[in-house]
């Protein structure tokens, strides 16, 4: 099974690998989402969802299901 | 008039555009809509040196020239439209120092399109704090392009930048990276079809479809008609092409920026720690829409029975110092209490976007979002719908305006629609009356009454039915709208006060000029209705009762007479017509005329029916003695009885019934379609309910 930023538990890191889904918005690549990068959860609200997280540097908060396409490996 | 230099300001959500905008105009600015959408469009004057005059238009936040929702189109299509009037002689992109990289993306794009462009590096002041040290010039250089290093907090650097946007000519035109290289045979060709256009601009133009939805290409000074790629295709260039702006950007910021970690403090992690926390982010919350709450239904009452009371004293005064005749009687009885009927709403409308205004400076809007998303988001509304549905239990017309802060069209409208859903403070005056009528007086335990329960169940009810209509328009309506959830979660700030007032300012005025014309001009149609009678009964009423009623007092005639004129005014013949139709639900045709005067605002139902028993006073004792004895002339029995009661009050929870409610909605939609759609479906179900009701309680 892929790890992805789904499985991160608080104040774990990982970086994200290739982006080969085409469903992930374009908007969250805009802010910073890209390959290579580090990214860490800072809170999720109940049920895991959404989720708050910093991606290189930026502050962000998604949905599990958008989380659960972005490959990490956690450092 | 010399001519004015045209600016846009541009800038990812949070950088302090606005802030930039208000030092930049002052109180010199307007807002209004874009024409046929609902997105805010605010442009102000900005006085420059030698008399030089600057028009600055901020355009909503964006965080990238693909735009994904309505607001972002507007930014895109106005910058591919050279013919459009607002096209800017300058761009000035406003970025937060905080967040330099991600904010760069959008000016690269910016400069791409060959519009000269004046970077804003904003929040100067939090530079030290953070450990952040720039190199202006080298950015200047690499970047192709002038830098204000502002700070809009402690007014600095606004001085520069005017100086800037005044000697916009000698700025540079070209773009700082050729980020199309990654489709070297395709962009060829596309040049060499269209060897005048900006390269960047057509494969805009090419790759809107994709996007938020397919821009109107007749508005635009060019067409390419050019074979388009299949959209994944497409979809994973933008994907490319954004992969090298970074490159090109971070490269960039090897060379400008240091940031010294050891040196940054922050007390956004510890905040965060609770005000996201899953127990204690959600008490904080619900307290903080508590004082709200309690700010607009309590606090404003003082302000409110002051309004009240002046423009009573306002009508008594007029009258008295004019002689009397019908047109007097307009002013004193028509347009004084029908303006009044607007001002009464401005301490609520003030306190709530006080409120709302602090908590989105502050950034905590954000967290807000995080924490109601999942709930919301199952009936179609979005997290930031909490604080419009709570603030509608005092008063919808504010809390319709407070949807202003949901960026997705979707789920605004929804919010809009069912917002008047909510018990409303207006409905508690009738609410009271007839649950005072109806319900028995006893207690069930030790604890609570009937009565109190009966109010309960009707709060909730109102509630439930919000979010229950929310769940099916949800279902019904086909909005496209590509929203993924991802919101950016800025830091906090202490609220620039200068912002929040400007707000609260804007937001009335939005108000008082966009529903006050509405809310005027049906006040005095239902004052003629109700002062002026089809026949002689009316205009000889005077006579009528002075003669049948020679042995009362003064005052009682008094009564007598107001209670037999709004009989036979055109309200009290309406009220009579309609009888057969609200006979099915329980009532009479004086309830019938409370109904009609009433869709003015719910709570002329009371004072009505205190005319037309002739009992003079608001005084609820009065009223509901009267009231009590009341005889149904079909069923013999007491026309309040338990089913017509509960009937008229499943009446009053779904009816509209709020004129200003209509009016603020047509103003919020910029359109008719969604106010009526709203009084359709609001009244067919009120009176579908009632029906039932009365019909197996009877
Ligand atoms: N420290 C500091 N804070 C600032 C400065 N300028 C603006 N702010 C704060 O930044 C926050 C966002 O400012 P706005 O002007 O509302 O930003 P905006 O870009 O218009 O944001 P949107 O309205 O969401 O698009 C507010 O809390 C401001 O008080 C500044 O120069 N320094």
């Amino acid at each position: 099974m892929k790890t992805t930023i789904a499985h991160l538990k608080r104040g774990q890191r990982a970086l994200i690998k290739e982006i080969t889904s085409d469903s992930i918005p374009l908007k969250l690549l805009e802010m910073g989402c890209l390959p290579g990068n580090e990214v860490e959860l800072l809170q999720t609200a109940p049920f895991k969802c959404p989720m708050y997280l910093t991606i290189n540097g930026s502050h962000l908060a998604i949905r599990k299901e958008i989380a659960a396409q972005i490959e990490v490996q956690i450092i | 008039m010399a001519k004015q230099i045209k600016v846009s300001l541009i800038g990812n959500p949070n950088t302090g555009k606005t802030s930039v905008f208000n030092l930049l105009t002052g109180l010199n600015q307007q807002v209004g809509n874009y024409p046929g959408i609902t997105v805010e469009k605010k442009e102000g004057i900005c006085k420059l040196s030698r008399g030089v005059k600057a028009h600055i238009l901020d355009l909503p936040g964006t965080y990238s020239l693909n735009a994904s929702s309505l607001d972002e189109n507007v930014v895109i299509e106005l910058l591919l439209n050279k013919k459009d009037k607002d096209f800017p002689d300058v761009a000035v992109v406003v970025s937060d120092v905080e967040n330099l990289k991600r904010n760069l993306l959008l000016f690269t794009q910016i400069k791409d399109l060959e519009i000269p462009t004046i970077l804003v590096i904003n929040m100067a002041d939090r530079m030290n704090r953070k450990g952040i040290t720039l190199n202006i010039e080298v950015l200047e250089k690499e970047l192709n392009t002038k830098i204000a290093l502002v700070s809009a907090r402690k007014k600095e650097g606004i001085d520069e930048l005017k100086k800037l946007i005044e000697s916009y000519a000698l700025l540079p035109k070209t773009p700082c990276v050729n980020a199309l290289t990654f489709a070297p045979d395709y962009f060829e060709s596309l040049q060499k079809t269209f060897p005048n256009e900006s390269l960047y601009k057509l494969w805009l133009v090419i790759t809107q479809d994709v996007n938020f939805r397919k821009i109107d290409k007749q508005n635009l000074d060019i067409t390419p008609d050019f074979k388009i790629k299949s959209e994944n295709e497409l979809k994973r260039l933008q994907q490319k092409e954004t992969i090298k702006r970074y490159q090109f950007i971070n490269n960039v910021l090897k060379q400008g920026l240091v940031v010294d970690e050891k040196a940054a403090t922050g007390t956004r992690a510890k905040l965060d720690r609770v005000l996201t926390h899953k127990f204690w982010g959600y008490f904080i919350f619900f307290g903080i829409l508590l004082l709200i709450f309690q700010a607009i239904y309590d606090w404003s009452s003082y302000p409110m029975d002051m309004i009240d009371e002046g423009f009573a004293w306002l009508s008594e005064v007029t009258k008295s110092m004019l002689p009397a005749g019908p047109f007097v009687d307009l002013i004193t009885e028509g347009i004084i209490p029908g303006l009044g009927g607007i001002v009464i709403f401005i301490p609520q409308i003030a306190f709530l976007f006080l409120f709302i205004s602090i908590l989105e400076e502050s950034g905590y809007m954000s967290r807000v979002v995080f924490l109601m998303d999942r709930v919301m988001r199952r009936f179609g509304l979005s997290g930031k719908s909490v604080v419009p549905l709570v603030s509608g239990t005092a008063c919808a017309i504010p809390a319709v305006m407070a949807t202003r802060n949901i960026e997705n069209w979707k789920e605004r409208l929804i919010t809009i629609l069912v917002v008047p859903f909510t018990t409303c403070a207006a409905r508690l005056p009738v609410y009271l009356i007839i649950i005072t009528l109806v319900i028995p007086d006893e207690k069930v335990g030790w604890v609570f009454s009937y009565q109190s329960l009966t109010l309960m169940f009707l709060y909730f009810l109102g509630f439930g039915t919000a979010v229950g209509s929310a769940w099916m328009l949800n279902k019904i309506l086909k909005i496209k709208n590509k929203s993924y959830f991802v919101i950016e979660m800025p830091g906090y700030k202490v609220p620039l006060f200068k912002n929040v007032a400007i707000n609260v300012v804007e937001k009335t005025k939005a108000f008082i000029f966009g529903a006050g014309k509405i809310i005027l001009a049906i006040s005095i149609i239902l004052w003629v209705l109700a002062s002026f009678g089809p026949n002689d009964k009316f205009n000889n009423a005077e006579e009528n009762i002075t003669q049948e009623y020679a042995d009362l007092s003064q005052e009682e005639q008094d009564h007598k007479l107001a209670s037999y004129k709004l009989e036979h005014s055109f309200i009290g013949y309406a009220g009579k017509a309609i009888e057969p139709i609200v006979a099915p639900l329980g009532y009479d045709w004086k309830i019938g005329i409370g109904i009609i005067s009433s869709f003015a605002a719910r709570e002329v139902f009371v004072g009505t029916l205190a005319t037309i028993y002739s009992v003079g006073s608001d005084e609820e004792e009065t009223i509901k003695n009267r009231m009590a004895a009341e005889i149904n002339p079909k069923t013999g029995g007491p026309l309040f009885n338990f089913a017509s009661g509960i009937s008229l009050l499943l009446f009053y929870a779904f009816a509209m019934q709020c004129m200003s409610t209509l009016a603020i909605v047509k103003r919020e939609t910029n359109s008719w379609k969604w106010p009526m759609a709203q009084l359709v479906f609001m009244s067919v179900l009120a009176y579908t309910i009632a029906l039932i009701a009365y019909q197996v309680l009877k």
